[in-house]
């Protein structure tokens, strides 16, 4: 899967490397015989395919014989050898890598499904408080991190293990003198990769912080493309691009500039000790303590050695990473999810309606208090409406009702029960909602019409279409109720947005309506056309209504006036009009 | 591929220099195995020190000639890259910046956006990885054949046999594993989406106690992306081994017909023992051409990206006025305009046969239901888009003859959903234009926002955040308006941009325009009747059309419509 390049993140530390390796590790186990199995598949091909070279040294000896003296039995048995060993070693690293592949795709998936489990148990307050990216990018980019270092890199550390021991232990075998010539480029290499990653870790810090920048101004500027058109601002704005752009490119060329350096000075380190190789082996082959054979073969088995030992340095940072992309799973996996319902919570089955807060007090944070000891009494089949001034907590009653938030202290009823003891699912079914904020979600006109409602046939969605005024809409699109919605209503206005949602609470059809500014975005004449629709839909049913517009609401039961959380008046629209309040200077506000 | 070839022509010399050091560079690093295999087959055997410690120093020296080679290149070439990457850029910028609104839909913001990053992203590094990676595989991959062919050409034919093979099982399964690729991609959007969905929709899901379906719908989604990948991967996984063992299988054959070429007096031992060394050379050369492969396919995909908004045809020529638009003494006059967002499609037209007169000074109100056409036809008058058929005038000229910068000068505007830009509040007002400080605060002041500008500690050097966020909808447009007031423009331009102002600032910023801006001409087009109800004439829209013009008074007693949302509005219902 294709993720960011890790160069260009800023990389996190995990906090605690050893109970995040444990889990990620208790996290696979559900695979464990396929891993085991993979393991050891992965020791076997690594170690024939170290056999290859000692069986072609075998063979080469044989033909050392020179002209006419070659034992052709001999060589043929080694060749075949060869060739059983390298593709015995072909097929099974071949399965070693799918397997391995298999088991990291495996967990992704299961950590996805987790994850998204975990989301949905959430509490609303979750949401309000994360940004969807934040969230999404633990999906999207952390885990994909996780799978491909599980994928990778394991299968490197096992191969790299049995590569470098394994050729260590033939270069001891072949010439023991000549080893403290190879181990000395070790910490050579290893100094002066962490001296250069010091050097470039800034650099690419740096990099990535400027690149958001700019990023950023890109999305700003062509998003008001027009507007900067408009006022012939274009020059302006590509001058302050150039700047960017500048800077961007520098920072570019500053991190390669350095990070350039490292590949052929790892080459070179590699190159000397192989330098010293010939030289020192040349040395004691003059001292008749080995043969040419065993130079040929060690420099092979050298080369063998000090390849892995070179990846060393940039396989722990791609683990690293990996595990803090781990630990910001699990944080999430941890996080509080919704309490569950009361043991002996009750399941609200027809209910009538009645509504009632009780001394209801709530504040987001401890501290900043939104409602204040609020009281309120809706009977079944009433309309309530509250108005007020943005901020005054209107919105804030809906999301206690519902419980996506449990108010702080009081109680609040529903048909006389505390909604604590009633479970969320049949409180929540009791009510229908049309928010502001119309909510689509790609999939037929059909699909987000039924969404809520099960087992709907396919004249209730029209029945219901007709009655928000959106039927003859839907008749005009190509496919009809089954033309696709793009994601967000992409390619509808916001307006029939709207009305989806009011056809989709039509055919909801639940004892306790809730609109809230459900109609802020439908023109006025729309608004009228559906007006008497909407008052079917309310009929019979306690309704709360939110509303800027006054003229919406006049005929309600009851209207609370809010003002920082506390209800300053209430009463009918007759009656507070009278009382010449905060209601009263609202509305003629509007209409004068 | 003429993308790279256009950006990166302006550098040819530092580029051609630098894979010319690249070149040596690569001379080098092949020589060292060559200098090694000399030692041990011919220096050693001779018995003497001083040509072993010479010849080995020469190793050490080439070691670090090769050093210093690449480094050099490999700097240059990121120099290279750097600079033409930051004219792509630029180019890109500028080109979207003037994209007029029909070629602007068709690209679509999502994709420009994501053409000036990520693909401009991929460009970069191509360029950048190409001039090193690029040089020194086919080098290595030339050379090390060379040398073998050197040392014992009927050898080396079966390298010369297997490379070609090598190539095909490369390219083959890039063929089949790339658009593997794109569908897990399409998966992975996919899932995305859903979790978006669910985020944004998550009152929405809850309150119908949806989850499990969304359960569900995720658990597909994501059943499919592993299915995908896994397959994808499955694919990809095949050429590591089997590259690995047809190079060994190559080796073992080399192994045997080396001793058959031993046994007949062809060829020496020692030649056999360096073909082990360069195999393992080309047979990273050939991983290397692979990777490169990969590279070039996707930064392919993205400079043809990028290289089709670049090469896309100004669409709004600047034709002179034919001379037929007698004047009419009208600044603004739409003669029997049509237009169609999509010519050529079945889709309705936007817009079919307005037309009205808009004296200086005058001011002309538009209504209608969402969609009727009301934003489109200010956008017809700045000419974002050029009307089907009929003519747009303003001050008796085609506004198609107009130098644009010159047509738009007249013009202060405020579109809706407008955007305040994360810069000082008094940038976001002067916005390039030559307004100065008593400018600024004297449109601030009509437009009701100077008073909550100068209650900021910094007033009006405070600074907005990205899309004004730390705004409220109604100081947003407040600051907007100012922005459209402080040149003192020709033509005022607001469209429903008073919508989240409460009724009585609403009312006094119309008294505003109306004592200060009496010279300015206007066109308001709004949803509250209050707010266009003292315009000299009001145009209400339905389905692209003018169904009704004149008075507020006129229309009241003339337009069934227009009274039913009067009524509605002013609450008799």
């Amino acid at each position: 899967m294709p993720g960011k390049g890790s160069r260009d993140t800023v990389k996190e530390r995990p906090k605690d490397i050893k109970g995040t390796l444990l889990r990620l590790i208790r996290y696979t186990m559900e695979d464990r015989w396929v891993l085991l199995l993979v393991i050891i598949f992965c020791l076997i091909s690594n170690a024939l395919s170290l056999f290859g070279p000692s069986l072609a040294g075998k063979a080469i000896n044989e033909a050392a014989a020179g002209q006419g003296r070659v034992n052709f039995a001999a060589v043929r048995l080694y060749v075949k050898q060869m060739l059983l060993c390298y593709s015995f070693s072909a097929l099974i690293s071949f399965l070693v890598n799918v397997g391995m592949m298999r088991a990291a795709r495996k967990l992704g998936r299961r950590m996805r499904r987790d994850v998204f489990d975990k989301l949905m148990k959430m509490p609303v307050s979750y949401y309000d408080r994360n940004q969807a990216g934040d969230i999404i990018s633990r999906v999207s980019y952390d885990i994909d991190v996780i799978c491909t270092s599980f994928s990778t890199d394991l299968v490197q550390i096992l191969a790299s293990t049995v590569t470098v021991a394994g050729a260590f232990i033939m270069m001891l075998l072949i010439c023991p003198q000549l080893i403290p010539v190879t181990l000395i480029t070790i910490p050579v290499s290893i100094w002066f990769t962490r001296r250069m990653g010091r050097i470039t870790k800034p650099l690419f810090s740096a990099r990535s912080v400027i690149y958001g920048q700019m990023n950023g101004f890109v999305e700003e500027m062509f998003s008001g493309q027009r507007t900067i058109l408009s006022y012939a601002y274009e020059d302006t704005v590509s001058d302050a691009y150039d700047e960017i752009n500048r800077r961007a490119s520098d920072a570019f060329f500053r991190s390669e500039y350095y990070g350039m350096v490292m590949g052929p000075s790892i080459g070179t380190i590699s190159n000397i000790s192989l330098s010293l190789i010939g030289i020192f082996g040349a040395l004691l082959y003059l001292g008749k303590i080995i043969t040419l054979g065993q130079i040929s073969s060690y420099v092979l088995y050298s080369r063998k050695f000090s390849g892995p030992i070179n990846e060393i340095a940039n396989l722990f940072s791609e683990i690293i990473s990996a595990l803090a992309a781990a630990e910001r799973v699990f944080r999430l996996l941890d996080d509080a999810e919704e309490p569950p319902d009361d043991r002996d919570a009750i399941i609200l089955t027809k209910p009538e309606g009645n509504v009632q807060f009780d001394h209801v007090s709530f504040g987001y944070l401890p501290g900043k208090t939104v409602l204040h000891d609020l009281s309120l009494q809706a009977d079944a089949g009433s309309l309530i409406a509250i108005v007020g001034p943005t901020g005054a907590g209107k919105t804030t009653i809906i999301n206690l009702l519902m419980r996506f938030y449990d108010a702080d202290s009081g109680t609040i009823r529903a048909d006389g029960h505390d909604i604590q003891k009633i479970t969320r699912k049949s409180l929540r079914r009791s009510c229908a909602m049309v928010l502001q904020d119309s909510w689509v979600f790609k999939g037929t006109v059909y699909e987000n019409i039924a969404y809520g409602k099960e087992n709907t046939s396919r004249e209730d969605v029209i029945e219901a279409a007709k009655a928000a005024h959106i039927h003859n809409y839907i008749l005009t699109l190509p496919e009809g109720y089954d033309t696709v919605i793009e994601e967000d209503g992409g390619n509808i206005s916001k307006g029939q947005k709207q009305l989806l949602t009011i056809a989709r609470a039509f055919l909801y059809d639940a004892e306790i309506l809730i609109l809230d500014e459900a109609t802020s975005n439908v023109d006025t004449t729309t608004e009228k056309q559906i007006q008497g629709a909407m008052r079917r839909l309310m009929a019979g049913k306690t309704c709360f209504v939110i509303a800027h517009r006054l003229s919406t609401i006049q005929s309600a039961d009851l209207i609370l006036v809010l003002d920082h959380g506390d209800i300053v008046e209430q009463g009918t629209h007759e009656t507070l009009m009278k009382n010449r309040g905060l209601y009263y200077r609202i509305y003629n506000s509007q209409f004068s | 591929m003429e993308l790279f070839i256009r950006y990166l022509r302006p550098y040819r010399r530092l580029l051609l220099a630098g894979m010319i050091i690249k070149l040596f560079g690569t001379l080098a690093e092949l020589s060292i195995p060559y200098i090694l295999e000399h030692i041990i087959d011919r220096i050693v055997p001779a018995g003497r020190i001083f040509p072993v410690l010479l010849w080995g120093f020469l190793m050490i020296f080439m070691a670090f000639v090769t050093a210093v080679l690449n480094i050099t290149a490999n700097r240059r070439a990121v120099d290279v890259s750097s600079r033409a990457i930051y004219d792509l850029r630029g180019d890109f910028f500028r080109k979207t910046m003037h994209l007029s609104g029909t070629r602007f839909d068709a690209f679509g913001l999502p994709s420009l956006q994501s053409r000036m990053t990520t693909d401009s992203y991929n460009v970069q590094n191509f360029m950048a990885r190409m001039q090193t990676m690029g040089v020194r595989t086919p080098i290595m991959l030339i050379g090390g054949i060379l040398v073998t062919m050197i040392m014992d050409p009927s050898l080396s034919l079966i390298l010369i046999v297997l490379v070609p093979l090598l190539i095909a099982i490369v390219i083959l399964v890039s063929l089949k594993g790339v658009p593997l690729f794109d569908k897990v991609q399409r998966h992975l959007d996919d899932l995305i989406r859903i979790m978006r969905e669910n985020i944004s929709g998550i009152r929405v899901v809850k309150a119908l106690s949806r989850e499990d379906h969304e359960r569900d719908r995720f658990n597909a989604e994501n059943d499919a992306l592993t299915q995908s990948d896994i397959l994808a991967n499955t694919i990809m996984a095949i050429p590591g081994p089997s590259m690995q063992l047809f190079l060994n299988g190559g080796l073992s054959f080399v192994v045997y017909f080396g001793a058959l070429r031993v046994n007949s007096g062809q060829t020496r031992p020692g030649v056999i023992l360096a073909f082990l060394t360069y195999f393992n050379l080309i047979m990273m050369s050939v991983m290397g051409l692979n990777r490169i492969f990969v590279m070039f396919s996707k930064a392919k995909a993205s400079a043809d990206r990028m290289q089709s908004v670049l090469s896309d045809l100004p669409d709004q020529p600047i034709v002179p006025d034919d001379g037929t638009s007698d004047d009419t003494g009208a600044l603004i006059e739409f003669r029997n305009v049509d237009f169609n967002y999509f010519v050529g499609t079945k889709s309705e037209n936007a817009l079919t046969g307005i037309s009205f007169r808009v004296k200086e000074g005058d001011s002309l109100g538009i209504l209608g239901p969402t969609g009727s056409g009301k934003s489109t036809i200010l956008h017809l008058l700045m000419r974002f888009y050029d009307c089907t058929s009929g003519k747009v005038l303003v001050d008796g000229r085609d506004v198609r003859s107009y130098d644009k910068d010159e047509l738009r000068r007249m013009f202060g505007v405020v579109f809706q959903n407008d955007i305040i830009f994360a810069d000082t509040i008094s940038e976001n007002i002067s916005f390039g234009r030559d307004v100065d400080k008593a400018g600024i605060s004297f449109a601030a002041e009509a437009a009701m926002a100077k008073d909550f500008i100068e209650e900021y500690p910094d007033s009006y050097l405070h600074k907005a955040q990205v899309k004004g966020v730390n705004f409220s909808g109604g100081q947003k447009q407040r600051i907007l308006i100012a922005r459209a007031l402080a040149a003192k423009p020709r033509i005022l331009i607001l469209d429903d941009a008073s919508s989240a102002l409460d009724y009585r600032t609403d009312a006094a910023l119309r008294r505003n325009l109306r004592n200060h801006y009496a010279d300015t001409t206007m066109l308001i087009v709004a949803q509250r009747i209050s707010s266009i109800k003292d315009m000299s004439n009001i145009i209400v829209l339905d389905n692209g059309r003018i169904i009704a013009s004149g008075t507020h008074e006129e229309l009241l007693a003339a337009s069934p419509y227009y009274r039913q949302v009067y009524e509605s509005q002013m609450g008799s219902v």
